[in-house]
């Protein structure tokens, strides 16, 4: 107990510490940035990132990752906002926190193993695309101000590591902030600074039950919404563990997690913020920077708020374009680069699973939607290409007058059409033989397709002798015993 | 130390497993385990663990990510990590063929060598099913760099594993005699049915030590357990002492020059159930010979 305290908290402090800081530079913008696009004062992205940063530290199930208010689940809320308002966004929040919670108990984290590669890849890029179609609305109708200090703020951001020393040990996107916050505050240049976005925190957080009638009206406003949220971040949250697990070389508890971001959800609607969940691009900044136990994610929030806090006034004056950058910046780091080189490489089912994943996130601004049409591509194509291991060879023996039909491989709704079009049923023997001892059924549509095979041989007048059916039916029940013996597995594929 | 056969590794050789480190008693631990495995006729398997303190991240506070970021910072901690566990790999390989050489000059035939990425712990509940001896060192190669007395891993070893651990001092002398702190309690009886079972001591004379008031349950007891042990052809002492379990049991065994001191890792109230009973942690603290701890 004690060395596992130690070792997922103060194995690694200074790292964690300095690691903190950085994040919390970069959630600042991330969480002004999203309150605007929800429609809500950025004090309520920065409540909610605060609270979901230092609740997760605790209860979360994959120490070292990055979670707060997130642009996934940001877009999800627009109409709730624009049509109920913030009382309405909180009540959603803390239900999408007891579904969270629920979907923990259920131990539902265990489906990801239906998520694919290719569909992961798409949910990365879909999700970097939305960061960067969210810095949009700051782009456009500005004066040339905001597009120079954009750039510039890209350039610094890239640009200032390259100097010796000093690049090493500042963190980039707090140059860019300062020198761009700077710049404008001297030459009184005027664009849209965070201040003319919102209420600022003044305060910390107090709790807050939502102002809104309890009853089933309320409910059916928010249950949708909920279930949206739900969905989105605990898909964001694993895939993002799936993320770090990758680069620490560790495994994460994602039953856990699940919870754990319904415990954070639920904390951060009653102190007045909105839903979030993990965050890649955050979370690689985090390991990047030496974050890797749970000291880290609660410093991050820590020193989110403190920061916020004290450097308020300041924190007004940033220009939006000095956000703008950092989003960009985070928008890159995320999209999956390699996946474009891989294009080429990979097969064309693959290739599309990931692009249709992409495409549906950006036209429905719902990454859920995005996920389940590149699940469905997925299993679709694992379908078909697993159905084309089907063969049916037969032989003719003069003698009795028998054609026999040998199936070798795996017969299922996806090659039943093709087991019955490997029959000749014009040819008129009077015995058929089905030998079925090498083939696998998977499923009712399989003995469907041979009872349909069988039916037709009969009327042509054959007798029907079928073989191994037995052995070849095994797989369809829905579970196999094959954990407790250890060569079931062997017996099912071998006969 | 029983030779039961437990369901799972019927066919697999029970070893009697020594955790080699780099500390100085890892040579100790060979020459023990060596003779463990001898009088035991048991397979003698060296183990180094490559435990995974975690390294130290190194930090970047740069804190941007651009192009091909993940990729590139997976690959740069994938390398890094490469390297080390490399050495660590490598120098796990120059210690167990030290102890290789140490036991195959004491008279065993052959030492099955292993390395595995873990803790301790659980490396050795990961080889329980083929073990039933677990040799380690009582100082560990970072308790002695910090000063400490008793090594780091031992406590969480002996609460984790279900097979007997033998615990060993910086030096080996060969045992010729043995005690088992006897407290007349069901768990008590079952460590004298398993020394019963083993021929490791064999031979020697073996001491059953009650601490306690010196009453006839308590003489009754010791009488059973005498029987019990009567079937190894050893000579048997009994004795029955009063006073602080730990300072008894050390003064009986100086008294007697006993070798191998054995215990049961279980305190009595049912709280330390769970965690190792204290006054075995007080006698692993204290201990200058060779130890034993049934499980």
């Amino acid at each position: 107990m004690l060395s596992s305290i130690r070792n997922t908290w103060f194995s690694n402090v200074r790292g964690d510490l300095l690691a903190g800081i950085v994040v919390a530079l970069a959630l600042i913008p991330e969480a002004i940035a999203f309150s605007i696009i929800a429609g809500v004062d950025p004090k309520v992205g920065l409540y909610a990132s605060f609270c979901i940063a230092v609740v997760i530290a605790f209860v979360g199930g994959r120490p070292g990752m990055i979670s707060a208010a997130t642009g996934a689940m940001a877009l999800l809320m627009v109409t709730l906002v624009r049509e109920h308002g913030l009382e309405y966004l909180l009540a959603a929040t803390l239900l999408t926190g007891v579904l969270q919670i629920v979907a923990g108990y259920l131990k539902l984290g265990s489906l990801m193993r239906f998520v694919s590669r290719s569909v992961v890849t798409g949910f990365v890029n879909a999700l970097a695309i939305l960061i960067f179609m969210a810095q949009l609305p700051e782009l456009t109708n500005v004066t040339w101000h905001v597009y120079a200090m954009t750039a510039a703020g890209l350039g610094i951001i890239y640009l200032f590591p390259l100097i010796p020393v000093v690049g090493r040990i500042l963190p980039s996107p707090l140059i860019c902030i300062a020198v761009l916050t700077g710049v404008a505050m001297f030459y009184n240049i005027d664009i849209r600074t965070v201040g003319d976005m919102g209420q600022l925190p003044d305060t910390l957080p107090i709790f807050l039950w939502p102002d809104v009638p309890l009853n089933l009206e309320t409910l059916m406003i928010i249950l949708p919404y909920s279930v949206g949220l739900t969905v989105v971040g605990l898909l964001e949250s694993m895939m993002t563990a799936t993320i770090v697990d990758d680069l620490t070389d560790t495994t994460s508890d994602r039953n856990r997690e699940c919870r754990g971001q319904g415990i954070a959800n639920i904390g951060s609607g009653l102190l007045g913020g909105m839903a979030g969940c993990a965050m890649i691009g955050q979370s690689i900044i985090n390991i990047k920077s030496g974050g890797r136990t749970r000291l880290s994610t609660l410093s991050a929030g820590i020193f989110l708020l403190v920061m916020v806090l004290v450097l308020d006034q300041w924190l007004v004056q940033i220009p939006m374009a000095a956000l703008v950058a950092v989003m960009i910046m985070v928008s890159i780091g995320t999209f999956s680069w390699g996946s474009i080189k891989n294009l080429k490489e990979h097969p064309l089912s693959t290739n599309i699973v990931m692009v249709v994943t992409v495409v549906v996130v950006v036209a429905t601004h719902n990454l859920a939607f995005g996920v389940l049409a590149g699940v469905l591509l997925a299993a679709l194509f694992f379908a078909n290409k697993i159905g084309q291991f089907m063969l049916v060879t037969s032989e003719y023996e003069d003698a009795t007058d028998t054609r026999t039909y040998t199936v070798v491989g795996q017969v299922f709704f996806s090659s039943s059409e093709k087991f019955i079009e490997a029959f000749d049923f014009k040819e008129a023997t009077d015995n058929v033989v089905i030998d079925l001892s090498r083939a696998h059924f998977w499923d009712i549509t399989a003995v469907a397709a041979l009872d349909k095979a069988v039916v037709k041989f009969r009327r042509e007048g054959a007798d029907v002798e079928v073989i191994g059916l037995n052995e070849a039916s095994a797989t369809i029940v829905d579970r196999f015993g094959v954990h407790d013996k250890p060569d079931a597995v062997e017996r099912l594929m071998a006969h | 130390m029983t030779t039961e056969n437990h369901d799972d590794g019927a066919q697999m050789p029970h070893h009697v497993v020594a955790c080699i480190d780099g500390s100085e008693a890892a040579l100790a631990v060979c020459d023990y385990s060596a003779w463990a495995s001898q009088r035991m006729a048991a397979p003698l398997m060296l183990l180094h663990v490559l435990d995974e303190e975690k390294y130290p991240a190194r930090t970047d506070m740069t804190g941007n990510i651009g192009l091909g970021s993940r990729e590139q910072l997976q690959e740069e901690l994938v390398s890094l990590d490469q390297e080390r566990s490399k050495l660590a790999l490598k120098h796990g390989h120059v210690l167990l063929d030290e102890a290789e050489k140490r036991v195959l000059a004491s008279g065993v035939e052959k030492a099955a060598k292993r390395q595995r990425h873990d803790e301790l712990a659980s490396s050795l509940v990961e080889l329980e099913s083929e073990s039933q001896l677990f040799v380690m060192g009582l100082h560990g190669e970072s308790s002695a760099a910090a000063g400490r007395h008793v090594g780091s891993q031992l406590e969480t070893v002996i609460r984790s594993v279900h097979r007997p651990v033998l615990m060993v001092p910086d030096d080996y002398v060969e045992p010729r005699s043995a005690m088992l702190a006897f407290d007349g309690s069901a768990t008590a009886f079952r460590s004298v049915e398993l020394l019963s079972a083993t021929p490791v001591f064999q031979g020697m004379p073996l001491h059953l030590v009650l601490i306690g008031a010196d009453n006839p349950e308590h003489q009754e007891q010791l009488k059973r357990a005498e029987r019990l042990l009567s079937t190894q052809g050893s000579e048997i002492h009994t004795a029955i002492r009063d006073g602080d379990v730990e300072q008894t049991l050390h003064a009986y065994q100086q008294e007697n020059d006993i070798d191998i001191l054995i215990m049961g890792a279980y305190g009595h109230s049912r709280i330390r159930r769970f965690l190792v009973g204290s006054t075995t942690t007080k006698m692993l603290e204290t201990a200058r010979k060779p130890l034993v701890i049934l499980r």
